[in-house]
């Protein structure tokens, strides 16, 4: 059974359409993104959810119940804000209480959950220390108890992440995840870093221009993206002119290999630089000249000009020789490796 | 010690000497010879003599008059703060959820009266107040009141004239602090189950008491000492301190009392103000960092 429904939710201001009939349905204890540039509409579809703007057409539908007329104090969500939005005026644990005070919690109880909410968080001992004393993770971690010590039903994060510098981030990922899994309140996650949504997220939904691009699971949207801004927005990705031979398999050059429903004439294929190999001279493959090389520790970033475009390779640092500027090389990459764009998609998205 | 050291050394003094010169020539000297010219003693026929005495101190301290005058005084200041408080926060708030357009022109309007000319702001208020002015004549067109009402030469009419004047001193001074809030504040308080109300009580008034206080400072130390509109609602018989003052300098040429007068309310200003802040910082220590 769905947790949280949205059914063809849109909004916009004036003429600019900022979501555009959103259909998402998220089950119980999921942890999905809305991912996207700015202005994709993903924040605005968290202020739906969370109440603050109101629904120009569709539906928000929680645990069967349509949120449309509720305001955003009487929804019971928990919500982390790109500002964490802390009361400066109040301890960490009068920030955290402030909720379950609302709620008319009994002073023993409220002590109990609040202290129970720092130690998920990691700030035992922190009760009495004021917001403007703490650092940018632990005002980070202040929002998430604040937001989690209600039970709320649905956890929204917007952009919780983005004040952080890049080592932090990363902790606070695992830890996030770690902490959401033991909880296990559906979450939704604003975020405009890829790499964040990809290591938080069990789905993640790829929004463009008020449009959901793709919904899927992270590694699926990864592995086979539906379209071109998909592929380059999740990752770096390589855009191949090809040539299909109506047949079910598509050819570049020397290399021909199957692909269930290309059609005939020149089709697009997108393929992951990590999944470009270098092929031995007699083997089936399709020349290029690299163009440029850079070493970046695990691995080697090679760029390349071929008839099929141009090329980004990632090489693993494994001790074999590396091509240099200006060699030609032979590459090859297998069928499970291709995606098949769409037609009439600019390819230099 | 090179040169170069010394003359560094001596730059700070050099660079705010001029300043300090000005400061010292039009506030400090002045300010003494007032404080000074109220231990002088001065007689009907004699005027001013030149000798030290406690005369016009004690006539203050002992005079039931002078003591009237100073309780109306600040009577009139802590209600012109309070009204000030009261009607400018919301103000303040309201200005600042505007759009910028509106804003700027509501901002206007709020800075008005302090475009205008004092006497003429002062005797617009004389018109509307009067026992004929168009404020009694509507209440009694609309039947809440019999008789006139009486604005003119109360505490009221001067308190609604001041309060009328200083709130923009308010209203900005909250304002600068409304826009140091995070916006999201609301909205998160909101997310955790707060009306709108407890939102203002706990989360919003919490944050803009420093900007609170330096309005309400700036709008108690000038309703004290305000002279035009107290000289010209309260009338001669309504006196202030600042009212009396004058009319020792002025009308009685009794200089050195007048210096008591006005040394006092100086005095008795900075103490409420200074008591004040205390109070009021030590019981927000948080927000005033």
């Amino acid at each position: 059974m769905s947790h949280l429904i949205l059914e063809g939710l849109g909004k916009s201001y004036g003429p600019v359409v900022a979501v555009e009939a959103l259909d998402l349905s998220v089950a119980r204890g999921e942890f999905i993104s809305l991912l996207g540039p700015s202005g994709c509409g993903k924040t605005t579809t968290l202020q739906m959810i969370a109440g603050f703007t109101p629904v120009d057409h569709g539906r928000i539908l929680l645990d069967e119940r349509d949120l449309g007329t509720v305001p955003p104090a009487r929804r019971g969500l928990g919500i982390v804000f790109q500002s964490y939005a802390l009361f400066p005026h109040m301890t960490v644990a009068e920030n955290i209480a402030f909720g379950l005070e609302m709620r008319g919690i009994a002073r023993p109880e409220r002590e109990a959950r609040t202290l129970e909410a720092m130690e998920l968080v990691g700030l035992k001992g922190f009760s009495d220390r004021y917001p403007r004393r703490m650092s940018g993770g632990q005002q980070q971690r202040v929002a998430l108890a604040r937001a989690l010590v209600i039970r709320p039903s649905l956890l929204l994060l917007d952009e919780p992440l983005s004040n952080l510098d890049a080592k932090l981030r990363e902790e606070m990922q695992a830890e996030l995840r770690q902490i959401q899994r033991s909880v296990g309140t559906t979450t939704v996650l604003v975020t405009h870093d890829q790499h964040e949504a990809m290591a938080l997220s069990d789905r993640i939904v790829v929004m463009n221009q008020g449009r959901v691009e793709q919904i899927g699971a992270p590694d699926a949207v990864y592995g086979s993206p539906a379209s071109a801004f998909v592929a380059h927005f999740l990752g770096k990705t390589n855009v191949l002119a090809a040539t299909g031979d109506g047949n079910g398999a598509v050819a570049i050059e020397g290399l021909s290999l199957p692909l269930a429903g290309a059609p005939a004439g020149a089709v697009r294929l997108a393929v992951r630089p990590e999944r470009l190999m270098l092929a031995a001279p007699q083997a089936p493959g399709f020349s290029a000249r690299v163009t440029g090389r850079v070493f970046q520790g695990a691995h080697w970033l090679l760029t390349a000009e071929s008839a099929a475009g141009p090329l980004t390779i990632i090489r693993h640092n494994d001790g074999q020789p590396v091509p240099g500027e200006g060699e030609a090389v032979r590459l090859a990459f297998t069928a499970a490796d291709i995606s098949l764009l769409p037609e009439g998609e600019a390819a230099s998205v | 010690m090179s040169a170069l050291a010394r003359a560094q050394r001596r730059a700070p003094y050099a660079l705010t000497g001029p300043a300090l010169l000005v400061f010292l020539g039009l506030v400090i000297i002045p300010l003494a010879m007032t404080v000074l010219l109220s231990f002088y003693d001065w007689g009907q026929y004699t005027g001013i003599v030149p000798e030290f005495t406690l005369k016009n101190w004690l006539d203050i301290a002992t005079d039931s008059y002078f003591l009237e005058i100073f309780l109306r005084t600040f009577r009139i200041a802590v209600l012109v703060t309070l009204a000030s408080i009261v009607i400018g926060v919301p103000e303040a708030y309201i200005l600042n959820r505007m759009s910028p357009g509106w804003r700027s022109v509501f901002l206007l309007v709020v800075i008005g009266p302090l475009l205008v000319s004092v006497v003429a702001r002062t005797l617009g208020w004389a018109l509307l107040l009067g026992s004929n002015g168009i404020v009694n004549q509507g209440l009694m067109a609309l039947g809440l009141i019999g008789t006139p009402l009486e604005f003119m030469f109360t505490e009221t009419g001067v308190v609604i004239a001041l309060t009328h004047v200083l709130i923009p001193f308010m209203i900005l001074a909250v304002w600068a602090s409304l826009q140091r809030l995070d916006p999201q504040v609301e909205n998160a308080a909101a997310s955790l189950g707060a009306g709108w109300f407890t939102i203002w009580r706990r989360v919003i008034l919490p944050q803009i008491v420093p900007g609170i206080l330096s309005g309400a400072i700036i709008v108690f130390a000038l309703a004290a000492s305000a002279f035009a509109t107290p000289a010209i609602i309260g009338g001669r018989r309504l006196k202030v301190a600042s009212t009396l003052a004058y009319d020792e300098f002025l009308n009685t040429l009794n200089w050195p009392l007048g210096a008591a007068v006005a040394t006092l309310l100086l005095i008795a200003l900075v103490a409420i103000i200074v008591g004040c802040n205390r109070l009021v910082e030590r019981r927000y220590a948080q927000v005033f960092e």
